[in-house]
């Protein structure tokens, strides 16, 4: 169990050292130049001073040449320093924090809600007994998936605030405001939680097992919850590794339709503004997220199935 | 982030062209000025809440360009002087009156007296001097008030309410930038706080409101300074403003800002589209627009490259765009054609609209003289070459790419083949520097005429690689007269030598169209268009 702790550990730190490294590389060869982004912003200036460039791109450290800086930037990334935002003159770390608390109210209550409807329209479709009710239950995640997430922001906006008045249309004030951003988010979120449960929740109701309780004389529900959806879920627990990714992901979207501060707003403002230090700060961060998510995951699968620890220690042993 | 409104406006485009026709109808009824009805007399009180687009993550207005920016911070700060919008005079504010050599290099301004920041200290002229002092530390946000500064040799107290400023050279545009907001006057404590600390913490004014709250992304909270009696000459109210508070929330999402105003969520919106005129249409909503003053949108010419140091060429271009269907389809309602290089806005502006007009069989004939020939395929060819031409541009307003590919097809249809080349709005100033461009789709904001040397003289950064000629005569020289005549004559020679010589394409006007609910009054534009919100009021 140690080996395959210390294994995932390792693994973890090496995709963030991938994700450093590659928003790096990215960044270095983007044609453009931060500097005069910040110069020209807005474009109402006429005149751009060369010296005054220079100046700037010697302040930030940008004329050294690109192996010096990547060693500098990671050393102090290392200890968790990403400097100062070109835009705001902020530190990266404290825009960071600050943002983070609004991303993950949103992002947690829409885990949730994608968990709780996804996972029920995937019980209750397996569940029924009606043909056409399964058929139509089952045809609505493929849907939730494919419509774009500003499209559903927006009809939410326009029906739960601008006509019935029920909720703001922007901001981050208080619950009545994270509403419909959350249940914009989670509406293919939770799609992918319903499709990837029901697959598993259908084979596993094939399962041998499954005969075996229905003829020891358990009931439907018993055999439907107990059962199956407990070998089920593990499939869909490996999925919320990638679900969050892609919720902080969305949160680009959404907050941005929501007018909410966030680091998905945070990211949208940096990339525009080709703000190095933030862009590498946001990209390290969301990174750190990911790969924490997953190995929390990759620690609480042995716990539900201790077969995995042996596999993944023979294969090590091999190698 | 904007197909949606764009998807719906083209499949009921029919309906709504008649809507927004509507509009512009009962906008004009309302008389423009006065964005309100018949209401009674203005009162005190009340929270004006607007949603701007973008936040520029700053709230020094000595350091912000953006126009969404300014339209708050602009409160928090006095100028020394002020510009009416109308005439393009410029009229005391924190100065009562000013004297200017006549070379235009030292500027001498008396000080209001009992003048107060927010934090309790005076206005002197040594906070004055250490407020200009300061500009040029302001770092990468402040390039406007660096500009209006630049090549200053001293700034002098000369007694406590009187201070100097000396250029090194004829600096005729500094008077009229003493009203922008980008010299606001600060504060002696907020002049030493590092510019990082003034864009995130605010800066202390002695404007008209307060600042209370600044939430990044967020919103922009300022309160009523009591006791203020300082305004500027022009404002119709004396003594306080009328508003309690004012809340700035940044609201991204163009189609969500308009349904907020609808709804009666917030009381004005900025930057309202042509795509978003027709859902404002109908409610009791007014929508507001003022040409920007400046070099209007235009092609800026490479005039060294081989095939447009032909000034053929040039001219043909020049005749082959035709202004007014590229303002009517792409722009919002009531956006005009360009008619000189300046918009009409800028204070003496000339009417070229006859230099300007469209003429396809013009521009045909011109090519043909300068020997490019007709060929089967629509291009025209001269020695084996295609008559061939990029055109730089940067995502920097979503009515860019449906602007640039009328003209495409308007150069097109006398046969001059055009390449689009979209950019990173962040390559604008390097492209510019570098020269690598045949024509670039720009414009410039200032309510000064001034601008036109920054852009054209080639004694300046001369971007466009003009050659030197008689028109750099005329814009140093109105750089250093203080005779109003003298300086409007140079100026309109000016325009008529880059015009008539196609030193540039000019095409349409920025218009700002901002729109607000019925209830709100005397919401006016500035000489810049932006807003002062002394005078507004809710009722």
């Amino acid at each position: 169990m140690r080996r395959y702790v210390i294994k995932r550990l390792a693994q973890a730190v090496g995709v963030l050292w991938a994700a450093y490294t590659v928003s790096f590389l990215v960044l270095e060869f983007l044609p453009g130049d931060p500097v005069s982004a910040m110069a020209g912003a807005g474009m109402d200036s006429g005149e751009v001073d060369p010296a005054r460039l220079a100046a700037l791109r010697h302040e930030y450290g940008f004329d050294k040449p690109v192996l010096v800086q990547y060693v500098e930037y990671l050393g102090r990334a290392v200890r968790g320093d990403f400097g100062d935002a070109i835009s705001t003159g902020r530190p990266v770390t404290s825009t960071l924090a600050d943002a983070l608390p609004q991303t993950l109210q949103l992002t947690g209550a829409a885990l949730l809600l994608a968990v709780v409807l996804g996972g029920g329209l995937a019980v209750v479709a397996t569940y029924t007994s009606q043909r056409w009710l399964r058929q139509l239950l089952l045809s609505l995640p493929p849907l939730g998936v494919s419509v774009p997430t500003f499209w559903v922001g927006l009809l939410l906006v326009e029906t739960f605030s601008f006509r019935l008045h029920w909720f703001p249309a922007f901001g981050n004030d208080g619950l009545r405001g994270l509403v419909l951003p959350a249940v914009t988010l989670a509406v293919p979120t939770g799609a992918q939680v319903a499709q990837v449960l029901a697959k598993s929740l259908l084979t596993a109701l094939d399962q041998a097992y499954v005969e075996t309780a229905r003829a020891k004389g358990a009931g439907r529900w018993r055999v439907h919850l107990r059962h199956a959806l407990r070998n089920a879920s593990l499939p869909a627990l490996t999925v919320v590794g990638l679900l969050v990714g892609q919720l902080i992901a969305g949160s680009v979207v959404v907050e941005t339709v929501f007018s909410r501060d966030g680091l998905g707003r945070v990211t949208a403002a940096a990339v525009t503004a080709q703000d190095i230090p933030l862009v590498q700060g946001v990209v390290v961060f969301g990174a750190l997220i990911f790969v924490a998510t997953n190995l929390v995951v990759d620690l609480v699968y042995p716990l539900l199935d201790p077969r995995i620890v042996v596999a993944s220690g023979r294969k090590a042993s091999l190698a | 982030m904007t197909a949606l409104p764009d998807s719906r406006l083209s499949r009921w485009a029919p309906l709504a062209a008649l809507l927004t026709t509507s509009v512009l109808l009962t906008a004009c009824g309302s008389g423009g000025e006065d964005s309100g009805g018949t209401s009674g007399p203005a009162k005190s009180g009340g929270t004006l809440t607007f949603a701007v687009g973008s936040d520029a993550g700053c709230v020094d207005p000595q350091q912000v360009g953006s126009n969404e920016s300014i339209y708050s911070v602009r409160q928090i700060v006095d100028s020394l002087t002020d510009q009416d919008p109308g005439t393009g005079k410029i009229v005391p504010w924190l100065a009562k009156s000013w004297d200017i050599d006549s070379r235009a290099t030292t500027f001498t301004f008396h000080l209001r007296s009992g003048v107060t920041f927010s934090d309790g200290s005076e206005l002197t002229a040594q906070v004055v001097k250490d407020n200009f002092d300061a500009v040029p530390r302001l770092g990468a946000l402040g390039t406007l008030a660096q500009g209006y500064l630049s090549g200053v040799e001293s700034t002098t107290v000369v007694d406590p309410l009187t201070v100097k400023v000396t250029f090194k050279q004829p600096n005729a545009q500094f008077l009229q930038a003493t009203s922008t907001h980008s010299l606001g006057i600060e504060s002696a404590a907020s002049v030493q706080r590092s510019p990082q600390q003034k864009c995130s913490d605010g800066v202390v004014g002695s404007g008209p409101f307060v600042l209370k709250q600044y939430v990044q992304n967020q919103s922009i909270t300022l309160a009523r300074r009591t006791g203020y009696d300082w305004g500027s000459s022009r404002w119709s109210k004396k003594g306080e403003a009328y508003l309690d508070k004012l809340v700035f929330k940044v609201v991204p999402e163009a189609g969500v800002r308009a349904g907020s105003l609808q709804s009666g969520q917030v009381d004005a919106i900025s930057s309202v589209g042509r795509a978003n005129e027709a859902a404002l249409q109908g409610g009791q909503v007014t929508l507001l627009r003022r040409a920007n003053p400046g070099v209007v949108f235009g092609l800026g010419v490479n005039n060294s490259r081989p095939l447009l140091k032909d000034v053929k060429v040039r001219r043909a271009i020049l005749a082959a765009v035709d202004r007014k269907q590229i303002a009517d389809t792409v722009f919002p309602t009531g956006t005009r054609p360009a008619t000189s290089v300046l918009a009409h806005t800028t204070p003496d502006y000339t009417d070229l609209s006859s230099d300007l007009a469209f003429n396809a069989a013009k521009a045909k004939s011109l090519l043909d003289a300068a020997g490019w020939k007709a060929s089967s395929d629509g291009v025209r060819t001269k020695g084996g070459k295609k008559l061939s031409l990029t055109i730089s541009w940067f995502p920097n307003a979503a009515t860019n790419q449906p602007a640039l590919e009328l003209v495409q097809q308007q150069l097109k249809a006398v046969g001059i083949d055009v390449v689009l080349k979209q950019g990173q709005v962040s390559q604008f100033a390097t492209t510019l520097q570098g020269g690598d461009f045949d024509l670039v789709w720009s414009n410039v904001t200032r309510s000064d005429p001034d601008i036109l040397r920054s852009s054209f003289s080639t004694q300046l950064a001369n971007f466009y690689r003009l050659p030197a000629s008689s028109l750099d005569t005329d814009l140093s020289g109105q750089a250093a007269t203080t005779n109003a005549d003298k300086r409007s004559e140079l100026v309109g020679e000016a325009q008529k030598l880059i015009v008539q010589n196609a030193y540039n394409v000019p095409v349409v006007e920025l218009q700002t169209q901002l729109a607000v609910t019925k209830k709100v009054h005397d919401l006016d534009f500035d000489s810049g268009s932006r807003i002062q919100l002394h005078d507004t009021w809710i009722g």
